[in-house]
């Protein structure tokens, strides 16, 4: 379907509030939605505040919530909708400015999340080391993430009930299931999951994969086997008595 | 005047890619306080751009690989003015850069035997980019990333831009700076400073890099009295997308052509058997982007004024797990499957060779405390980069300066008491806040067009001597707009693109300069600077570099000459090295 002018909302305000403003854009072939939110930049609002970078859907930067769906811009193409589309900040974070939230409580969590730890052996050994492609290709996918938070904003954990101080979010759980799947790591991060990471209170809704623009099976591939993990460690009967018996043999996380 | 902040450390970073955190990293391994200042969010820096690889002779695929052979390569790519003491120390750290960064957790493709896999990019002899599908570059952002702030001594400040940089008897001593989100101002006092800030590519307007890179490294450098070096020589990457409109420019990963893939012009010709017989579409880019340039200027070009780009004869799962996010990107953004269509590519700018003269051992500047890494750095590429070269170059390098700024610090123990002049303060925030009270002043992102505008027209692929200098005539004339533009309507200083672009103009216009009058010098054509008035390569300049400083207010473009290389590089240089045939199949 070919449009020639789009009827573009932006919501625009800050954190005393705001409302949906329309612009109307000319609308170019394979235009995108960052596209026409930058054209009302260089042409009517030049203080329009917008985050983005790559424009390549590489950087995570352009998240937005696109009639009320958490997209990236740069990836959504103008032609998916009719001649009208409203384009808003994430609601789990709150508002800067604009399309521009407030993501820093993501930095904070990350530096909560212990390190990649390989094992002493490892470290000291002056042999490059030796992976093999099956047993890395696991934690490649998580180590796709761009970190845009979009699963982040769709997590009703989060975003309906800011439980931002209990649950680290589908992000983190993608991170820590990246240093937990790594062929050289040896550190032992269920404690942390168990306590400030609050996998459980995860309920596998699935909202997050549902929104992953690079297509990470958070929910099957990361929090699943991580809460499965959890289980073996703090629910296994055998477990439990052989832990009081002897302790466990990977070192537990601070 | 207006009210600042005042914050203290002893090495102060400009840029959170991939340069700035190995700064970050080594400078804190050093024991010195670190304060990394960046124009985005961490971890968005343009190196997350980097898809290919990074390039480094461990010689894991063809054991004939070896430093020499690197050095040359990257000497011959680089057309020989590259600084050879740079490229030496380039080749035979890479390695160990590398390793270290998957022992810091970095996870890289594997080949059989489970070392790391080594792909063939463009006029690399030998096999030797360590990748991770098409996004090295996420991979190698976000283990430094990691890193940084989780080794302590790292303090990360994020949308905050640099507009000045201060000195104190002679020495870099500080910087200024505003944060984006609210418009209030920073004094950062430091011992030293390394500037990491990236390219200029946004000058053009067809190009792959962000809003971000607008030169402001190499402006602020120039500004403070540093000199610039080889600034005429910026790369067009010979395959970005070009259609749709919207997505033109964006970049086509030379991982694409390493895999296999092949060009050919509208007629179904693989045209590169006219350009380079040899290497083909692994020929260096400034060939390459040339030979599709000649190719749609002779009337052969697609529909859209590229080449095709063609990779279908691969198996469709080879292609999904060896470039995954181009075949997404294509998928989503062109409506084309790349399985079984080929793309549609042109010449899209994509880094600058040139920028801040440094030292090769520790990337200090021509002013004291002022250190620079990576692609705002100069001399280890010369006249064209291969591709893979600029990640292991902001590991090698961005490590090298951390620590020299590091060390520097801390023999500066008495920074944070620098007298700085208060007089050049002040008049640097009443310049920046200057368009928030021009309500009636021309729209900068207007003026930022027309800087593109004149850029493309004026200093495209092919160059020549009339209009590099029309090209210059109508940069000055802008710069006295620039410095009378406005904020585009609002007078708000929160976060206000308008005002924030009226800044990255001034930054813009100094890279411009630059480069249009050393263009303008260099009166022959090698690698990335050609020029139809002047065809040919001329042996004479082989070792001429062309530097640009500030005198007197004004900038200065001058001639220098290199010392020549140790005869055991220019016997590297000169050796024929065996061609690799694959052992591996898929």
């Amino acid at each position: 379907m070919e449009i020639s002018n789009l009827d573009l909302k932006i919501w625009r305000g800050d954190a005393n509030g705001g409302e949906l403003v329309s612009y109307r854009v000319p609308v170019r072939e394979g235009m995108v939605v960052l596209d026409a939110v930058l054209w009302v930049q260089a042409n009517m609002a030049a203080d329009l505040a917008v985050r983005w970078n790559c424009k390549a859907a590489k950087c995570g930067s352009c998240s937005a919530e696109i009639d009320g769906f958490p997209r990236l811009m740069c990836k959504t193409p103008i032609a998916d909708y009719g001649g009208e589309l409203s384009v808003g900040p994430m609601k789990a974070f709150a508002v800067i400015k604009d399309l521009v939230t407030d993501v820093s409580w993501n930095y904070q969590v990350n530096k909560e999340i212990p390190p990649f730890t390989p094992s002493e052996k490892d470290l000291t050994s002056s042999e490059p080391w030796r992976m093999h492609q099956k047993d890395v290709e696991r934690v490649m996918e998580f180590r796709k993430c761009i970190e845009c938070f979009l699963c982040q904003d769709v997590c009703h954990v989060l975003r309906a009930h800011d439980l931002k101080g209990v649950f680290q979010g589908p992000r983190f759980m993608v991170r820590i299931a990246s240093l937990e799947m790594h062929p050289k790591d040896v550190l032992d991060r269920r404690p942390l999951l168990k306590g400030k990471a609050g996998i459980g209170y995860c309920n596998v809704t699935k909202c997050c994969t549902e929104v992953c623009p690079e297509h990470i099976h958070i929910t099957d591939n990361a929090i699943i086997p991580l809460k499965e993990r959890m289980d073996d460690e703090y629910f296994d009967p055998v477990r439990s008595l052989l832990r009081r018996l002897g302790g466990s043999a990977r070192k537990p996380s601070a | 005047m207006g009210t600042y902040e005042t914050i203290e450390t002893e090495v102060l970073i400009l840029g959170a890619g991939g340069a700035g955190l190995r700064a970050a990293v080594a400078a804190a391994e050093a024991g010195a306080r670190v304060l990394v200042v960046c124009k985005s969010l961490l971890g968005k820096a343009h190196t997350v751009m980097a898809e290919g690889g990074v390039a480094a002779a461990m010689h894991n695929v063809a054991y004939q690989d070896s430093w020499e052979v690197h050095f040359a390569d990257t000497m011959k790519g680089g057309k020989l003015i590259n600084d050879w003491q740079m490229a030496e120390i380039h080749a035979k750290e890479s390695p160990d850069r590398v390793l270290e960064l998957e022992r810091w957790g970095a996870v890289f493709d594997r080949t059989w035997q489970g070392r790391i896999h080594q792909r063939p990019f463009g006029a690399h002899t030998y096999p030797r980019l360590a990748h991770v599908g098409d996004r090295t570059g996420l991979e190698l952002i976000r283990t430094l990333q990691d890193r940084a702030v989780h080794q302590g001594g790292v303090e990360v400040h994020m949308e905050v831009t640099v507009f000045k940089l201060l000195k104190a008897e002679g020495r870099v001593a500080g910087a200024l700076a505003y944060r984006r989100a609210d418009g209030s101002l920073i004094l950062y006092r430091c011992g030293a400073l390394v500037l990491a800030s990236g390219g200029a590519g946004k000058m053009y307007r067809v190009t792959s890099n962000s809003w971000e890179s607008t030169g402001d490294g190499t402006a602020l450098a120039y500004d403070a009295g540093a000199q610039l070096r080889d600034m005429e020589m910026v790369q067009f990457h010979p395959t970005g997308m070009v259609w749709p409109a919207g997505v033109r420019g964006i970049l086509v990963t030379e991982g694409v052509r390493g895999e296999g893939g092949v060009l050919r012009n509208k007629e179904g010709e693989r045209f590169m058997e006219r350009y380079d017989r040899d290497r083909m579409e692994l020929s260096s880019r400034d060939v390459v982007a040339r030979a599709i340039n000649s190719e749609v200027l002779a009337g052969r070009g697609t529909p859209h004024g590229g080449a095709f780009l063609d990779i279908t004869h691969r198996k469709p799962d080879f292609i999904k797990s060896k470039l995954p996010s181009m075949y997404e990107q294509f998928l989503k953004l062109a409506n084309v499957d790349i399985t079984k269509q080929p793309m549609e590519v042109a010449p899209t700018i994509h880094y600058a060779m040139g920028g801040v003269r440094v030292d090769a051992e520790t990337g200090a500047s021509t002013v004291p405390g002022l250190y620079a890494a990576g692609e705002v750095a100069s001399g280890l590429h010369g006249a064209n980069r291969l591709g893979g070269n600029s990640l292991s170059d902001l590991l090698v390098f961005g490590k090298r300066a951390g620590e020299a700024a590091a060390a520097a610090a801390k023999n500066n123990p008495n920074a944070a008491g620098a007298r700085l002049d208060e007089g050049e303060i002040d008049h640097a925030i009443a310049d920046v806040m200057a368009p928030l009270d021009r309500p009636s002043g021309e729209n900068p992102f207007k003026v930022q067009a027309e800087i593109q505008d004149v850029m493309t027209a004026h200093a495209p692929i092919v160059r020549d001597g009339p209009g590099l200098q029309a090209g210059l005539e109508k940069i000055l004339e802008l710069e006295e707009r620039a410095d009378q533009c406005g904020t585009g309507g609002s007078g708000t200083l929160a976060f206000n693109p308008g005002w924030h672009t009226s800044q990255d103009l001034r930054s813009m216009l100094v890279n411009a300069e630059a480069l249009l009058r050393s263009a303008i010098e260099r009166k022959e054509s090698r690698g990335a600077h050609a020029r139809s008035d002047f065809p040919r390569t001329d042996d004479q300049l082989t070792e001429v570099n062309y530097i640009v400083e500030k005198s007197l207010q004004v900038m200065h473009v001058k001639a220098e000459r290199r010392p020549a290389m140790p005869d055991y590089l220019a016997q590297a240089v000169q050796h024929s090295y065996t061609r690799y045939t694959p052992e591996e199949t898929e």
